[in-house]
């Protein structure tokens, strides 16, 4: 939990983590795909328009703020939205979930030292859930001091807390991948391979 | 897209609109927003772009403080793809016409 992701001498990227974040890790992956994973086509659609990916009928942007913002419009006009969407969306979230995919079977092949195979994946994910839960909370870029205080009785603080941890999680991450952005540092000092 | 559509034979005056159409670029617009990391928006576009870290920054720092920024600029095709590949990385992107 302190750590969040290391370079080990020979160049791996490794998270640390107890059972419960393990788990925690695990099921975040799994409400992503929940959230993202394509509809089944209907029995009735063109089979080679199914094949493709392509949604038949009117498709238009989520109700739900947090699929909104993880499948959003690509253009302002409502028609050409509409369009790209049809061939478009499928595509991305199936990318999504395989993202998320790869980061379950990473975290299943190992135990208390997750060895990172797909840092791509990692990013995606971890960025996903931010994005599902920072709209669910309604996180802005004022108000973040606002809920971290919330009482232990409001359901917006635990989800707080997952997403405070995933953005330390994530921010750790860009930082392996480019310890230069923001200089190096004592953690960015590469950890020893076993211990 | 609309770049699918059926090609349909073209009389002059289609073919001339088409012309001027090419020659109007069509831009990426990422916009800002309020849970996308500065670092993690930094390394999209060095990482996608290939841009280098400067520009990346600057980039970054015009969607962060003016709430958008025009990060790539081609054809309609091109902006289509760059607008997919922004969303995959979970950022917040449209394309339009250069006006």
């Amino acid at each position: 939990m302190t750590y969040g992701f290391q370079r080990t001498a020979t160049g791996r990227i490794v998270l640390r983590v107890d059972q419960v974040e393990r788990g925690l890790l695990g099921s975040v992956a799994r409400q992503v795909i929940d959230l993202v994973k394509p509809e089944e086509p209907s029995a009735d659609q063109d089979p080679l328009a199914a094949q493709l990916g392509w949604i038949e009928g009117d498709v238009q942007v989520s109700d739900d703020p947090a699929v909104a913002r993880l499948l959003p419009d690509a253009y302002a006009d409502p028609d050409d939205a509409r369009d790209f969407r049809r061939f478009t969306e499928n595509d991305l979230r199936q990318a999504k979930v395989q993202h998320a995919t790869t980061v379950i079977e990473e975290i299943e092949r190992s135990g208390e030292k997750i060895t990172v195979g797909s840092p791509d994946s990692w990013l995606g994910t971890l960025n996903d859930a931010r994005i599902a839960i920072g709209t669910r909370i309604q996180i802005t870029e004022d108000n973040h001091e606002e809920l971290s205080h919330l009482p232990e009785d409001d359901p917006r603080a635990g989800l707080f807390h997952v997403y405070d941890w995933l953005t330390f999680l994530q921010e750790s991450l860009v930082r392996c991948l480019d310890p230069s952005l923001y200089g190096f540092s004592d953690e960015d000092a590469p950890v020893a391979e076993d211990d | 897209m609309a770049s699918l559509s059926v090609p349909v034979e073209a009389g002059p005056q289609e073919q001339l609109e088409e012309v001027v159409e090419t020659q109007r670029p069509w831009i990426t617009i990422v916009w800002n927003d309020p849970i996308n990391l500065m670092s993690y928006v930094t390394y999209v576009f060095m990482t996608y772009f290939h841009y280098s870290r400067e520009k990346a920054e600057k980039l970054m720092n015009d969607v962060h403080h003016e709430g958008r920024a025009v990060v790539s600029s081609g054809t309609r095709e091109e902006m289509e793809r760059d607008v997919s590949a922004m969303h995959s990385y979970g950022l917040w992107a449209t394309l339009q016409r250069d006006d």
